[in-house]
């Protein structure tokens, strides 16, 4: 003991602390430390697809804008896209994701939330049992699925309602109507998610009043549960606008501007989706074209969804 | 005690009207309920459409006739005889490409007649019907078909038949099969998962047992909602850029000495779709190991284990049936995914099977889109059998996720 005594003095001279906290200290572990490393890298993969997504349709988009047969000007303004004239006015395309978009936020909507209303107010637990996860299986459902059935089963209803003269083979009006079936579900489970929500003491008050349960549904829980149907309103546009089986199978490949939804005209994803099928030299001005467009679907798209993530976190009812 | 009066314009005003007001609910209630059955009856349309469309009668007609070729009708003839007939009728490299596909001794008689039909009297398609035109207007239809060609006959087919399933695709409606678009469709949901799994968990383990409230963390969140809702033909085109022309050695295999393979195969589209499905998955993950009690790692600290000692042997056995459930959810929304396939390139027509990751495919979604757009009557009875192919497929993976749940939960100690 008293030959090990002067050596203690000396470690604790030299690293100005006891023995025991140097025992007791943190042993390191550089595994631990790789494998956090490699974890945060897994996560930091989400990072990399956001800046590549950025990164590579910028870069394209750049060199199209920066060739000297387009400009800026044309795209966001002319009303042609032929690009085996030279022709890139984005614009047909635009109005015929709109007018699709429209027809099927028109279906989903209306649907959508009465038949959230319908399952969160009125269905009893096992109808609702039964309901919902029917209604769920659309969700789940191929996109490529819907475009047949837009093209073999409701293109050939539409004819014979309304003349074949008049609803061409492929048109904007089967493609818009299936997609809203296609967004129904979504509509749905969000708005219900956001009626279930009310607190149930806003029911019980609005009975207390003598309002019936259509009245306490339709003036009571809708309007507190209004942010998040609005969400689920913008989602839904968002998913239209993105969505490209559909499009790229019933409402054709003729790029024109036109307001009639029984004519064919092709949307941004469905002309990417044709395009790109085909054979395309890379470089080529055809080839960054769709890049432009899939930036313009990108930033509408993420413009959609961050605005409804913003409602629903600034206009969220707390009732708690 | 004194009342309170209430103004007269408000008791004027005041009509309980009870029984209209009732009358107005009943009838909303009976609105909702019938834009929820809309939506349902929907799903029965869009199901129904598709089986209509898997039957129905088929008037074909051969190009050649038989006794150009034979005395008998090839029917009659014997299998020896059938493979004689196809040695002289075929050129030799044709005849060779067949046996190596499988030696012609070796095949059924079906597949010989088959062979027989398609190659040598030429059968074509000369007017196909859904399943309701074939029991309610089947004259209709017969009479139009023998307007079209006179030497027409009629069958009763179903476009789904094991034929269907083992045959590669063809040109000829009557001998085209999914065979090369299934293999495909497999490949890619395999190398899909493998990819995306383990990164998808690490990602969610890294979130949710490691990251502090730090902005990079925050980030990283907020990223993969975001992701979640970019448009999948987006994806396709950075998978177009990335994968299929900037890692281009490596995707192709070049790297590994593959020489006769450019970017566009499967593992580009595997990639690809790893990347759409990724968002999914970490949620997934980050809800299971949520699930994951607290008191499991405090325990696990105060026996002494580091934090990556309890995260492998104390967290992780108790998430993994949620994250292998909710893992192949996400993946088997992957596998009807259209729109990133035609971006990256999966081949329309290919006759041959997918050999590995280095491979050009189809797959099957590619295959019904192909299907679907074709002017052709008998290539929407094929599309229809197709999606009904691909439904199985989806129901069997989402019923695996549910069984391999259950079994693996039966198994936790929790």
């Amino acid at each position: 003991m008293t030959q090990t005594e002067p050596s203690r003095v000396a470690q604790q001279a030299q690293t100005g602390r006891p023995e025991w906290a140097t025992l007791l200290r943190r042993k390191p572990r550089p595994a631990e430390t790789v494998i956090q490393g490699l974890l945060f890298a897994s996560g930091a993969i989400s990072i990399l697809t956001t800046i590549g997504i950025v990164l590579v349709l910028g870069n394209e988009s750049l060199s199209f804008f920066t060739d000297s047969e387009v400009s800026l000007v044309e795209f966001f303004t002319g009303t042609r896209w032929q690009p085996q004239t030279g022709d890139f006015g984005v614009w047909p395309l635009v109005n015929a994701t709109l007018m699709t978009s429209l027809i099927a936020m028109l279906v989903a909507m209306p649907l959508g939330i009465f038949a959230a209303i319908y399952l969160s107010e009125y269905a009893s637990p096992r109808t609702k049992a039964l309901l919902k996860p029917t209604l769920e299986i659309l969700a789940g459902i191929p996109t490529v699925v819907f475009g047949f059935f837009a093209l073999t089963f409701i293109t050939p209803i539409l004819r014979s309602l309304f003349g074949v003269d008049t609803v061409q083979i492929y048109n904007d009006a089967s493609a818009g109507l299936v997609m809203g079936l296609m967004i129904v579900p979504l509509i749905a489970s969000m708005s219900e998610d956001a009626l279930s929500a009310v607190p149930r003491a806003l029911r019980e008050g609005a009975y207390g009043l003598g309002a019936t349960k259509f009245e306490a549904a339709v003036q009571v829980v809708l309007p507190a549960a209004l942010s998040g149907l609005v969400a689920a309103f913008i989602i839904g546009v968002s998913r239209a606008v993105g969505e490209t089986m559909i499009v790229a199978i019933a409402a054709g490949a003729t790029s024109q501007l036109t307001f009639n939804p029984f004519q064919a005209a092709e949307t941004i994803t469905g002309h990417i989706a044709r395009i790109s099928g085909g054979d395309l030299s890379y470089g080529s001005l055809d080839y960054r074209s769709l890049f432009a467009l899939a930036l313009t679907l990108f930033v509408i798209t993420l413009g959609l969804n961050l605005i409804s993530r913003w409602l629903v976190s600034r206009f969220r009812e707390q009732y708690d | 005690m004194a009342t309170i009066p209430l103004p007269p314009k408000a008791i004027d005003s005041y009509r309980p009207n009870l029984a209209g007001r009732h009358a107005a609910g009943r009838t909303w209630e009976t609105i909702f309920l019938a834009a929820t059955m809309v939506g349902i009856l929907g799903l029965v349309l869009l199901m129904f459409n598709i089986v209509n469309n898997a039957f129905g009668i088929v008037a074909y007609a051969d190009e050649n006739d038989y006794s150009l070729f034979s005395p008998v009708p090839v029917e009659q003839l014997a299998d020896s005889d059938l493979i004689v007939l196809l040695t002289n009728e075929l050129s030799t490299g044709a005849i060779n490409k067949l046996n190596t596909e499988k030696a012609l001794d070796t095949r059924s008689r079906s597949e010989l007649l088959s062979l027989v039909y398609e190659r040598i009297l030429e059968r074509k398609v000369v007017a196909s019907s859904t399943l309701d035109q074939a029991l309610f207007a089947r004259a209709d239809f017969e009479a139009e078909a023998l307007a079209k060609n006179e030497a027409a006959q009629f069958v009763f087919r179903s476009w789904l038949s094991p034929e269907f399933l083992t045959e590669p695709m063809s040109s000829q409606a009557l001998f085209s099969g999914v065979r090369t678009a299934i293999l495909g469709s497999l490949l890619l949901i395999t190398l899909t998962i493998a990819i995306a799994l383990p990164i998808g968990t690490a990602a969610a383990i890294y979130l949710q047992e490691y990251a502090d409230k730090s902005l990079i963390n925050q980030i990283i969140e907020t990223n993969i909602y975001n992701l979640a809702g970019v448009p999948s033909i987006v994806y396709g085109m950075l998978g177009l850029a990335v994968f299929v022309r900037a890692l281009e050695p490596l995707t192709s295999g070049a790297i590994f000495g593959n020489v006769d393979s450019n970017g566009r195969t499967v593992l580009s589209a595997a990639m690809t779709m790893a990347l759409l499905v990724l968002p999914l998955i970490i949620v997934n993950a980050q809800e299971a190991l949520k699930a994951v009690p607290d008191s499991l790692r405090q325990a696990a600290y105060g026996v002494g284990a580091t934090r990556w000692q309890t995260i492998w042997h104390h967290v992780l056995p108790q998430a993994i049936p949620g994250i292998l459930t909710g893992s192949i959810l996400a993946v088997s929304r992957a596998i009807g995914e259209t729109a990133p396939l035609i971006v990256v390139g999966a081949s329309t027509f290919i006759t041959a099977d997918p050999t590995g990751p280095f491979s050009g495919f189809t797959a099957l979604p590619i295959q019904i889109y192909n299907w679907t757009v074709q002017p052709q009557a008998e290539f929407h009875n094929l599309a229809g059998a197709a999606i009904l192919v691909l439904l199985v497929l989806l129901l069997t993976l989402n019923a695996s996720a549910i069984i391999l749940r259950n079994r693996l939960s039966a198994r936790r100690v929790l």
